[in-house]
């Protein structure tokens, strides 16, 4: 019986050779093989490879909690291009987190319309409540705070996201009631409607049938990407 | 007062259910996706041009002009700019959380008229909502052999991929969103050479048009280009949307037909100022708009020409409305604050200049601001956009540089004395802006 050569290892990725001359091998992917599957998904919608970087780097954040060295070299590996390419684009772009980010990520909109009916006593009254000031993350992990700019819900300033989860016509008060609960109730995945309902008011519109899914960390929960949580109840 | 609608009416009749295939189908949907396969392109493309349909994505090109500069090198492709980003701006959110088989319908239209096989749309990281009920749209158009091989059993192919931005502002640029799509930084390209009609995304020719704009064709197939173009008023054709924000009684998405007046739309659609207060300023077209003054512009009517003329632009169609308890240099500084967050860096005067606006009027807020920063400010947004002309002349290779000039020369004409106020006082006269309950 002969041993199987080494390229004939089907889960095998890369091989290189080590300080002492030896052959050595890689696994093939450091992803889930539902993640990895995901990923297969995501290429084949695109025309070129290098297009599914994007949707790829958000499998890497739900993979890790946020976006880490060994998820973007991963990325580059299913792309075809270098790590540092792929940190280059990560880094253009406010969603792609590279510093450790909590499980619910709360930005608030402080921009022109949330800014006029108070949105800066709003991100005082989290910041405060959270101990955690803008885009820092508390020492478990759970926090993070930022302030950003406008996530397209001025009719129904302020506004707020959890998760990317919006919530619509936020007050100091109610904010800080988010915080708490976000703290006690430590919900698996977060809902857009289950939080508007509990800390919501005023709406940019009616926003017609509730959402089944939910976001479990600091990422958009869209189920192309293998972000969204079914069933959060 | 009730106006006519087109993009909003099903949403309007059928609350629950206007997102769900059955219900597009069952209030005439599809059907014009379906004619237009036995149409030609070129009565496409005329039909289109002839409707006089501005694109709605804030630069109000003519939407069937772009596609007839589509160069003839195959394969095209055509990509939907949903990555509504421009503050104030919330309306394509809505028209793709409660009717995204109407968007649906314009693209597969357009991707007919132009010979497009494959289509994407962007819509905004931050916008998942509206991209899981856009998904499960196209699943179910799909699932009816309205997408995929052959679509309505013909033998068209359309494909169609929903992405995800990554919350950068500057991909709503054209030639940015192209860069952001083929995986790169959201940079936008110097045009020429890079004009999308030609070289485009995978450097092949491309048309990018917006969420809103895409709405629009069904219906100008439907209607017919004259019954369409009755809807408007002289060369603002159809209706178009507009997202009310900010001290306003009534604020939301309104759909509206063009040439009713600003007092119309903020005291009546708008329902006033709220607590009895008194209109001091709005922002007639998002945050890239110079701001409107109640002296000079309340009463003139919301069209483009009259709009360009009196020095701003309709835009995104974002109107910010904000009352006498506001102060002219915090409500500046967060709309510069916001292009200075948003600028991509390549070019100087924009990278540079917006940070130093920021700063500048920051510092006037906290009664730091010097005798000489009034002027400083001016001097800065001159070197932005030479002259602080409108439309703005561009030191950039995009547009948001001199953006970030709009509220530094609207607040320096029409205010002035306010923000020297904070200079001589030391403090701003408003302390801090009243927060409405």
């Amino acid at each position: 019986m002969t041993a199987a050569h080494p390229l004939d290892q089907g889960d095998v990725r890369w091989f290189r050779v080590g300080s002492r001359g030896l052959l050595q091998s890689g696994p093939m992917s450091i992803w889930s093989e539902a993640t990895q599957s995901r990923a297969k998904e995501i290429l084949a919608k695109y025309p070129e490879k290098r297009s599914a970087v994007m949707p790829l780097l958000y499998l890497a954040m739900a993979e890790d909690g946020w976006l880490t060295e060994e998820g973007m070299a991963e990325v580059a590996e299913w792309v075809g291009i270098t790590p540092a390419q792929v940190q280059s684009v990560a880094s253009f772009y406010t969603m792609y987190k590279r510093e450790r980010t909590g499980k619910y990520l709360v930005s608030l909109c402080t921009s022109i319309s949330c800014m006029l009916l108070g949105s800066d006593d709003v991100l005082h009254a989290i910041e405060d409540e959270s101990g955690v000031p803008h885009g820092e993350t508390d020492e478990e992990g759970l926090i993070s705070v930022e302030h950003a700019e406008c996530i397209g819900a001025c009719g129904g300033a302020v506004a707020c996201q959890v998760n990317y989860e919006l919530i619509e016509g936020i007050t100091p008060e109610k904010g800080r009631e988010l915080i708490r609960w976000l703290k006690k109730a430590r919900p698996e995945a977060v809902n857009t409607d289950e939080m508007q309902e509990l800390f919501g008011g005023q709406r940019s519109f009616d926003w017609a049938l509730p959402s089944d899914v939910g976001a479990a960390g600091p990422y958009p929960a869209f189920e192309p990407y293998g972000t969204a949580t079914e069933d959060t109840k | 007062m009730s106006y006519p609608k087109v993009l909003t009416k099903r949403m309007e009749d059928h609350p629950t259910d206007s997102h769900t295939m059955e219900r597009y189908e069952a209030t005439g949907g599809y059907v014009q996706a379906k004619a237009a396969l036995d149409m030609t392109r070129d009565e496409l493309v005329d039909m289109v041009k002839e409707s006089g349909l501005l694109g709605r994505g804030g630069a109000a090109f003519s939407t069937g002009l772009k596609w007839s500069f589509l160069a003839p090198a195959r394969p095209a492709y055509l990509v939907i700019n949903g990555d509504e980003s421009e503050p104030g701006t919330f309306k394509d959110r809505q028209l793709l959380e409660r009717d995204p088989h109407q968007m649906l319908e314009g693209v597969i239209i357009t991707a007919i008229a132009n010979e497009v096989h494959h289509a994407f749309v962007y819509i905004r990281g931050e916008y998942p909502k509206p991209a899981r009920r856009l998904q499960k749209a196209v699943d179910e158009a799909y699932a009816k052999g309205y997408f995929g091989e052959g679509i309505f059993g013909s033998d068209y192919d359309l494909e169609l991929t929903v992405h995800l931005g990554g919350g950068a502002y500057i991909c709503g640029e054209e030639t940015a969103l192209i860069n952001s799509l083929e995986g790169q930084r959201g940079e936008p390209r110097l045009k020429p050479p890079y004009f999308p009609a030609a070289k485009g995304l995978y450097m092949m020719p491309t048309i990018v048009n917006n969420v809103e704009t895409m709405a629009n064709i069904p219906h100008i197939l439907d209607m017919g280009v004259d019954a369409y173009k009755a809807l408007g008023h002289g060369d603002d054709t159809g209706t178009f949307m507009t997202s009310l924000s900010g001290h306003v009684n009534k604020p939301g998405n309104y759909e509206l037909p063009h040439g009713i007046t600003w007092r119309e739309l903020i005291y009546d659609v708008g329902g006033g100022i709220p607590n009895g207060r008194e209109l001091k300023m709005w922002i007639p077209g998002g945050a890239s708009a110079p701001w409107f003054n109640p002296d000079d512009h309340l009463d003139l009517p919301i069209t483009k020409g009259d709009t360009g003329q009196a020095g701003s632009m309709l835009g995104s169609g974002a109107v910010v409305v904000m009352d006498d308890t506001t102060c002219v240099v915090k409500a500046a500084e967060r709309v510069v604050r916001f292009f200075s967050h948003e600028s991509c860096g390549q070019c100087t005067p924009c990278r540079e200049g917006t940070t130093w606006l920021e700063m500048i009027l920051r510092r006037i807020e906290a009664g730091q601001g010097r005798p000489i920063d009034a002027d400083l400010l001016l001097d800065i947004s001159d070197n932005i956009s030479v002259g602080l002309a409108w439309p703005p002349r561009q030191t950039t290779i995009c547009p948001l540089g001199p953006s970030a000039v709009s509220p530094i020369t609207s607040i320096m004409r029409h205010f002035r004395d306010e923000v020297m106020a904070h200079i001589t006082e030391g403090a701003c006269p408003f302390a801090k802006t009243e927060v409405h309950a």
